[in-house]
């Protein structure tokens, strides 16, 4: 059984559709592209899987997400222990208020992590697999938000990664990064997917051509179609697919 | 008031609106855009608008001119220190010792703080975090009625109900209780007109200004701030602990400070209930004598009376310097904590 499993989901702002009837399987320790064109639903399904949805008001859901076999809208699952499963790296990098050090230390600082050569080595380790130790470890203690936009949306990944997620959901990691900041972002992916599972939404398709494993394709809301990303690319079975592939829908 | 308060106030809060790029600023045109009669009827508002504000800023030195001037007389007659460390206000007898009534002012308007800040960043946390945006839409007016009240209704809520209560109810029960705390016992019977009283009933005043204040701060604390917290598994409280309240607090200590300086020179609803005796307060329950009050009682009175005209000045000029003061130091701290890296 995959670890995430979305079974007729669907979601609704004010009563319009955002997704509707949902349902696929999300593979492990891969790379999923979600694309689809503007306002299809892409964020709204990545909101999902670690209930950030419920953050907002007038929101209907409705379906199951099963992680690790359990429904995560169940009414007494744990969201505090779901967040911390399923990182979340947004499209602006959001540092938080803090210096660089206790950004990272922030997430195990709340759940329980005190000892200061614990924390310490947590950070190192964190920082390195995002690959920003060697830019930032003689000024942990700068604010983060002196660090250029690349290196915070790095910083927000070691800081994710600080939680030991089993999951990475990316919205749009390096919409808001030049192209070298983009790059690294990416080469980061392909080697955490040996460990994490990554859900990457990406507007751009040649990002998800050169990183995806599996694509999942939304079209206003509607799941069109899922597959390995070889098949999906290559041969679409659906025609919006093909449309949206050649770029005569965005 | 009440309608005032929420519109553009632009706090030092949050810098949340993205980078605008230089080319699409508003107001810039380039040369070519702009014909002849445009240029003028630019340059005309821009003088007309550098004008206006240079007269707003000309207004503040010239009440201090004046206050000054006017007060130059007792000044010269009395040195400043003993004024203001003189604890005798004996006009007829040319005794004029300002120390009672900036006793009075401190007590009160700090008071008033202690009891309205907890209160009210509380209150602004609730409204802004965890309300319902309905329940949201049905306080935030009531709130701003509230700032709306003219002072003297407050000052009557204090006579009939505040004052009665702490003369009959709360000074007995501290004096049996509590005599042991200097601060906190009446040292003789109240009559509940005191600083008790007029704390109280500043709080009320300043309350629907700092809540209005502060929860459009914590409203301008970007969403994605919170959602990083969120998403590493923080409860709501951790993250309006961590996240919202310290990207909010230069704009948060800035309501405060809003509510300072109203309560500094509030003055009607005060003197209603503080009992205007010029004595030093030792406590809570005893009487005092604010300095809003004391110029409010007697300016046009008995101004026969030698230097009392140019006393009562000096009290206007000491409460304008507090005030500045106040706000001066409330820069410093929103300024000091921007360049710590916010
Ligand atoms: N808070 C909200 N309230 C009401 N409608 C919303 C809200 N958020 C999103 N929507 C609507 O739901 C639909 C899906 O939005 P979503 O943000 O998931 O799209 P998206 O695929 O992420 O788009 P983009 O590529 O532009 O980020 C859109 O039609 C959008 O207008
Ligand atoms: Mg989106």
């Amino acid at each position: 059984m995959s670890h995430i499993v979305v079974e007729g989901l669907s979601v609704r702002y004010n009563g319009q559709p955002a997704l509707d009837n949902v349902s696929l399987e999300i593979p492990d320790r891969q790379i999923t592209a979600v694309i689809g064109p503007s306002g299809c639903g892409k964020t709204t399904f990545l909101r999902c899987l670690n209930r950030l949805i419920d953050t907002m008001d007038q929101v209907r859901v409705s379906g199951r997400v099963l992680i690790d076999g359990a429904d995560i809208f169940a009414p007494r699952a744990n969201v505090i222990s779901l967040r911390r499963k399923m990182g979340l790296l947004s499209q602006k990098p959001q540092v938080l208020p803090m210096s660089i050090y206790d950004n990272v230390a922030y997430g195990p600082r709340l759940h329980g992590v005190r000892r200061r050569r614990d924390l310490d080595g947590i950070v190192q380790r964190c920082l390195k697999m995002s690959s920003l130790w060697e830019e930032v470890h003689h000024r942990l203690r700068a604010p983060a938000t002196g660090l250029s936009v690349g290196q915070q949306q790095r910083l927000c990944l070691a800081r994710g990664l600080a939680v030991e997620p089993e999951a990475l959901l990316c919205d749009e990691p390096t919409a808001s990064l030049d192209p070298l900041s983009a790059q690294s972002v990416e080469r980061l992916f392909v080697e955490l997917k040996s460990r994490y599972t990554i859900v990457l939404v990406t507007h751009i398709l040649r990002q998800a051509k050169r990183l995806a494993d599996y694509v999942v394709f939304l079209y206003m809301g509607e799941l069109v179609e899922h597959g390995p990303a070889e098949r999906v690319f290559n041969n679409p079975r659906d025609e919006r697919t093909r449309k949206y592939l050649e770029g005569v829908i965005s | 008031m009440g309608v005032s308060i929420r519109q553009g106030s632009r706090l030092p809060g949050v810098d949340a609106a993205p980078a605008v790029p230089p080319d699409r600023r508003r107001g810039e045109l380039s040369p070519q855009a702009v014909g002849s009669g445009r240029l003028l009827r630019e340059r005309f508002s821009a003088a007309l608008i550098t004008l206006v504000s240079a007269l707003v800023g000309l207004l503040t030195l010239v009440v201090i001119a004046a206050l000054f001037l006017r007060s130059l007389p007792i000044l010269r007659q009395h040195p400043l220190p003993e004024l203001v460390t003189g604890t005798v206000w004996k006009p007829l007898a040319g005794q004029f010792g300002f120390w009672p009534f900036i006793l009075g002012t401190l007590w009160v308007t700090v008071l008033a703080m202690v009891i309205a800040t907890p209160v009210c960043l509380l209150t602004a946390v609730y409204l802004a975090e965890y309300a319902r945006p309905s329940t949201r839409a049905l306080v935030r007016p009531l709130v701003d009625v509230l700032a709306g009240i003219p002072s003297v209704v407050y000052g009557l809520f204090g006579v009939l109900l505040i004052v009665p209560f702490l003369g009959d109810d709360l000074a007995p029960f501290a004096q049996r209780h509590w005599g042991f705390l200097p601060w906190l016992s009446p040292g003789e019977v109240s009559t509940g007109y005191c600083v008790l009283a007029g704390g109280i009933v500043l709080a009320l005043m300043v309350a629907p200004v700092i809540i209005a204040v502060a929860e459009e701060v914590l409203e301008s604390v970007p969403a994605g701030a919170r959602e990083a917290s969120l998403s590493l598994g923080a409860t709501k409280w951790e993250t309006v602990k961590h996240v919202s309240l310290r990207l909010a607090l230069p704009g948060l200590v800035a309501s405060v400070v809003l509510g300072f300086a109203r309560a500094f020179g509030e003055t009607m609803a005060v003197l209603m209930v503080v009992g205007n005796v010029a004595q030093s307060p030792r406590s809570l329950f005893d009487p005092a004598y604010p300095l809003p009050a004391l110029i409010a009682n007697n300016y046009g009175e008995m101004m026969s009376i030698p230097l009392y005209d140019s006393a009562l000045l000096l009290a206007a000029l000491m409460l304008l310097t507090v005030v500045l003061v106040f706000n001066l130091l409330a820069e410093a701290v929103v300024w000091a904590r921007k360049r710590a890296g916010q």
